[in-house]
């Protein structure tokens, strides 16, 4: 479904991401994992189309959508869910979810507004409150169900858990196994590697730019090496 | 007191023709970042087409209309012509771009049109006044802020329960974050654009009927006073835009009388001054002007 190949992106003269290439097929929830500063968020930024890779290519569906504006990619079926959430704070809860319909017909619009309470109760609670006030937890959820709103094939998450309490951790990680059951492929960064792999297909391991390893995630669970070395531990 | 509500109500009438050119600019600032110095040559622009028309004859039904369009048009043509190809560019090369357009749109009028005053008619009703009660009112104040009332009224409700608007507060929160749930950033920016010169055509008429002249750098003070109005309010702020301008519009007012009281009505030229002190003493009591948006910093 995606296929990444030999990705480079810099900064100015920093190269953040060092030919990377990854594959996710249809169905799979795989994740990425890595230490801070490992080229992650840049990764999967260049998929989704914020930055433009200096090198290589990105492979949607048979499409090579290398460099597409994100507008275009949401369009296409790739969404995604940006690192700190950045939901829309001014806006009410509601407002964020009809704006993350744009791409959507009325009818669907519509219906998904009307459908996504039924998944996500606490945002029902708040829908006419401004966003900013809602909790870490609320926050992450509402920003799931943003980009639902698009009702994408494939979904980027880029670190779902940061910042929330243990148990909202939970709950994020129910959505995920909820969303891959409904049939949505799933790529997630997370910094919780052990846990990550516990409901990941597969896993690349992200180290200074480069992918150091991959494979099926229970293979690299067992692997208590990358741990020390490249993940720093990892919290169960 | 009479003499008072009367001021009030002139300096309404002004200011809320500043607040319809400052939310234009909040609203550019707001969505790309950029104090846009250019905006006041929409007024220019509408001006010679008002003139052009007026003095073949054509109706102030039709004028008004077209002066709008001409507005909006222009400020959707320069936004593609100038503004596309450097967004993102620092915020100061943005501002450059806009002052150049400005001297530019200067030059050209006095170029190829001649730096002289066009004069043309005003429309017969435009100082005509009524009274109602003690008070002595303008139509001219009345309409003025009537169809203020009204465009505002319109802006607010398109921000707020439209696609179109929900897109360009969000962009003005977080474009990126905007794009990624699907907002083309072309569209948005053409779109706030669009509205801007709206709002700026609307201004234009208005002030075009009680002014009936047309010359080169016509933009040049109209654009000032939106600008402070914006700053007043808070960069960005459309609330804040509104409140900076009926303010702005209101102190002018009353300074303009004191001034005249005290110094003679020889001293006119120390109001504007006056106006600014007032101004620059607001901004070291509150650097961030009336209505704080800490978003609009973000980025």
């Amino acid at each position: 479904m995606l296929a990444v190949e030999q990705l480079t992106t810099r900064y100015g003269s920093l190269t953040a991401l060092h030919q990377a290439t990854l594959r996710v097929d249809e169905g799979e929830l795989i994740t990425l994992v890595g230490p801070n500063g490992a080229g992650k968020t840049t990764l999967l930024t260049s998929i989704a189309g914020l930055l433009r890779p200096a090198e290589g290519r990105v492979v949607f569906e048979g499409r090579d959508v290398t460099g597409w504006d994100p507008a275009r990619l949401v369009r296409a079926g790739l969404a995604l869910v940006p690192e700190r959430r950045r939901i829309f704070k001014d806006l009410t809860v509601a407002e964020n979810l009809k704006l993350a319909g744009v791409t959507a017909s009325a009818a669907d619009r519509r219906d998904r507004l009307a459908r996504l309470p039924e998944v996500f109760p606490i945002l029902r609670d708040r829908w006419t409150t401004a966003a900013g006030f809602l909790s870490g937890g609320e926050a992450q959820q509402l920003a799931v169900a943003r980009a639902l709103m698009s009702d994408p094939r494939l979904l980027l998450l880029d670190e779902p858990c940061l910042g929330l309490a243990p148990t909202m951790v939970d709950v994020v990680f129910d959505l995920l196994a909820d969303l891959r059951r409904e049939g949505r492929t799933i790529l997630v960064v997370e910094q919780q590697a052990r846990r990550a792999l516990s409901i990941a297909d597969r896993a690349y391991v992200l180290r200074t730019g480069r992918i150091v390893a991959e494979g099926p995630a229970a293979e690299l669970a067992q692997r208590s090496d990358l741990f020390e070395a490249y993940v720093g531990g990892g919290q169960s | 007191m009479t003499s008072f509500v009367q001021n009030l109500i002139d300096g309404l009438g002004n200011g809320s023709t500043y607040a319809l050119m400052a939310v234009g600019v909040s609203l550019i600032f707001g969505v790309m970042h950029l104090v846009n110095f250019a905006h006041g040559e929409l007024l220019t622009v509408a001006a010679y087409m008002t003139y052009f028309l007026q003095s073949r004859g054509v109706s102030w039904w039709i004028i008004v209309p077209v002066a709008i369009a001409t507005a909006m048009v222009t400020s959707m043509g320069v936004e593609a012509v100038a503004f596309r190809r450097i967004r993102g560019a620092n915020p100061f090369t943005l501002l450059l771009t806009s002052f150049a357009l400005e001297i530019l749109s200067h030059a050209c009028w006095k170029l190829f049109v001649g730096s002289e005053r066009k004069q043309f008619d005003k429309p017969g009703w435009s100082f005509n006044t009524f009274e109602l009660g003690p008070f002595l009112f303008e139509v001219w104040d009345v309409a003025a802020i009537v169809t203020t009332i009204v465009c505002l009224a319109a802006t607010a409700w398109i921000l707020r329960n439209t696609l179109f608007g929900l897109a360009i507060r969000a962009s003005a929160e977080d474009f990126d974050a905007a794009r990624l749930m699907g907002v083309k950033a072309n569209r948005v920016i053409s779109g706030a654009f669009a509205l801007a010169g709206v709002l700026a055509g609307i201004f234009a008429a208005l002030s075009l009927m009680r002014t009936g002249l047309a010359e080169p750098r016509m933009g040049a003070n109209p654009l000032l006073k939106a600008v402070l109005a914006a700053i007043i309010g808070g960069l960005g702020s459309l609330q804040g835009a509104v409140v900076g301008g009926l303010a702005l519009g209101v102190a002018e007012v009353f300074v303009r009388g004191y001034v005249g009281d005290w110094f003679g009505s020889q001293a006119a030229g120390l109001t504007d001054g006056l106006v600014f002190a007032l101004i620059a003493l607001l901004f070291v009591v509150r650097p961030q002007g009336l209505f704080n948006v800490a978003t609009a910093e973000r980025v």
